[in-house]
């Protein structure tokens, strides 16, 4: 092409010159897919994940580099967008893939952009016969939209030649080859787990175009999160209480069986639990919204955490 | 004789684009999406064979027709039909149904008169594919 695109000749705001003719404005695109709601939002919603909404970024520039292309008859190989998501219990990668879904729908690659969430008990049957039309049943339903596979790994069980999965890889390989079209398969697992599902399953890795790694959240995040999650509750923090939380975070990353954000909910469900009997113990009946929504630092403080249970399977 | 019912029916047969955008018009509108064959076109022969259950769930085209597609691999030779249900309260029943796949050849009916007390005929009518056993009428 003669002219280079304008992607930064305009600048956000400005008003946007008509397109030359034989030109393509790829930010009035970028506008007009509703993309930027979307960032927007899982920037406003979702703590730190930096590499993983540049990631993003980049796919949907792409996707919006291809549409452009497919304007001017240049050549579009399909893109490939089934993904893999590794990482640590609790980084998100859930709430992501329905992000995801919609990032996708917004760029016309799925056409209904609903997520549908299975695990192997959703695909693989119980008996002879049973796996292929259960699989093709979840495929059916999620066609059009996103299918993602939780624990892929659990699907492939090398320790049993006969097990049902490999029928299901094999239908769900299939699909991921020739309805690219129809719907886009994201996996997700834990990291090395995922590596080795992957490496006695060539045909997955090779299908797979884009393979996300979610980080684990530093303590600050932590925190953001845990006051996010107290705000969308209508709860908050009294100030000692976030000091205290903030010690909470600092403790229980380092016990076992720690799961990022879903520890941090379920330690701020048990302070609200605890929050709770205070408020019924308490002997002075009337109670402000402030009281209702408050909560201190003895209702972290009591957690098991701080009394050094740390060998504990289910600190509370 | 080209057999026709159901919604379109005088149209040319429709292709499968037509067809996947009535599928999606039923899922959009909430209906239950039915496969249904049979090899008996009679008129009053209402109740066909479903292929699979009635699918409720599905929330795009693309999953019917690839149940359409394997219905047409085995049934390839004889009717098949798509019907929308509505499940509503005060509708519970059938909104949209239309015939998707059809015997290359359809040999049509014949009429055949009963001769009855005072010179009085009873009509009715037998399709020529029936007179075979199920199973061999178009193949």
């Amino acid at each position: 092409m003669a002219s280079p695109l304008p992607l930064k000749a305009v600048p956000p705001g400005a008003a946007a010159a008509p397109a030359a003719p034989g030109a393509v404005d790829l930010r009035a695109d970028f506008e007009a897919s509703g993309l930027p709601e979307i960032f927007d939002q899982l920037d406003r919603e979702m703590v730190g994940l930096a590499p993983i909404k540049g990631r993003l970024r980049e796919i949907a520039a792409l996707l919006l580099v291809d549409r452009a292309r497919q304007r001017f008859g240049l050549a579009v190989g399909a893109p490939t967008l089934h993904m893999s998501f590794t990482g640590n219990p609790g980084t998100g990668k859930t709430t992501l893939a329905l992000k995801m879904a919609a990032i996708l729908h917004r760029l016309g690659y799925v056409r209904r952009g609903h997520l549908v969430t299975v695990t192997r008990d959703d695909l693989v049957g119980q008996y002879i016969g049973h796996t292929a039309p259960k699989t093709k049943e979840v495929l059916k339903r999620a066609a059009g939209g996103v299918l993602f596979i939780d624990e892929a790994y659990y699907l492939y069980r090398p320790e049993n030649e006969r097990d049902y999965g490999q029928e299901a890889i094999e239908i769900l390989l299939q699909v991921m080859e020739n309805q690219r079209d129809d719907l886009v398969v994201i996996l997700a697992g834990y990291a090395d787990r995922m590596d080795r599902f992957f490496q006695a399953n060539p045909g997955f890795r090779s299908r797979v175009a884009h393979h996300i790694d979610f980080p684990d959240y530093g303590e600050e995040e932590l925190l953001e999160i845990g006051e996010r999650q107290l705000e969308s509750m209508n709860y908050r923090f009294s100030p000692r209480a976030k000091a205290v939380f903030a010690q909470y975070i600092a403790l229980r990353r380092g016990q076992p069986h720690f799961a990022n954000g879903r520890s941090i909910r379920n330690a701020l469900d048990r302070a609200r639990l605890r929050q709770a009997s205070r408020l019924f113990q308490r002997e002075d009946g009337a109670l402000s919204v402030d009281d209702l929504t408050l909560i201190e630092a003895e209702d972290i403080l009591a957690s098991r955490v701080f009394a050094g249970a740390s060998d504990r399977e289910t600190p509370s | 004789m080209r057999v026709t019912q159901g919604t379109f029916s005088f149209l040319p047969d429709l292709t499968d684009e037509q067809i996947t955008a009535q599928v999606q018009y039923c899922i959009d509108n909430g209906w239950a999406v039915n496969i249904e064959f049979t090899d008996d076109p009679h008129p009053r022969n209402t109740y066909w064979d479903m292929w699979g259950m009635p699918m409720f769930d599905i929330r795009d085209a693309a999953g019917v027709m690839g149940e359409l597609a394997s219905c047409r691999k085995v049934y390839g030779d004889r009717y098949i039909r798509i019907s929308g249900f509505d499940a509503s309260h005060g509708w519970e029943s059938v909104r949209l149904s239309f015939i998707a796949n059809r015997p290359a050849n359809e040999p049509g009916f014949g009429l055949e008169r009963q001769e009855h007390d005072g010179r009085r005929v009873r009509y009715s009518t037998r399709a020529y594919a029936a007179q075979l056993p199920e199973g061999e009428r178009y193949s």
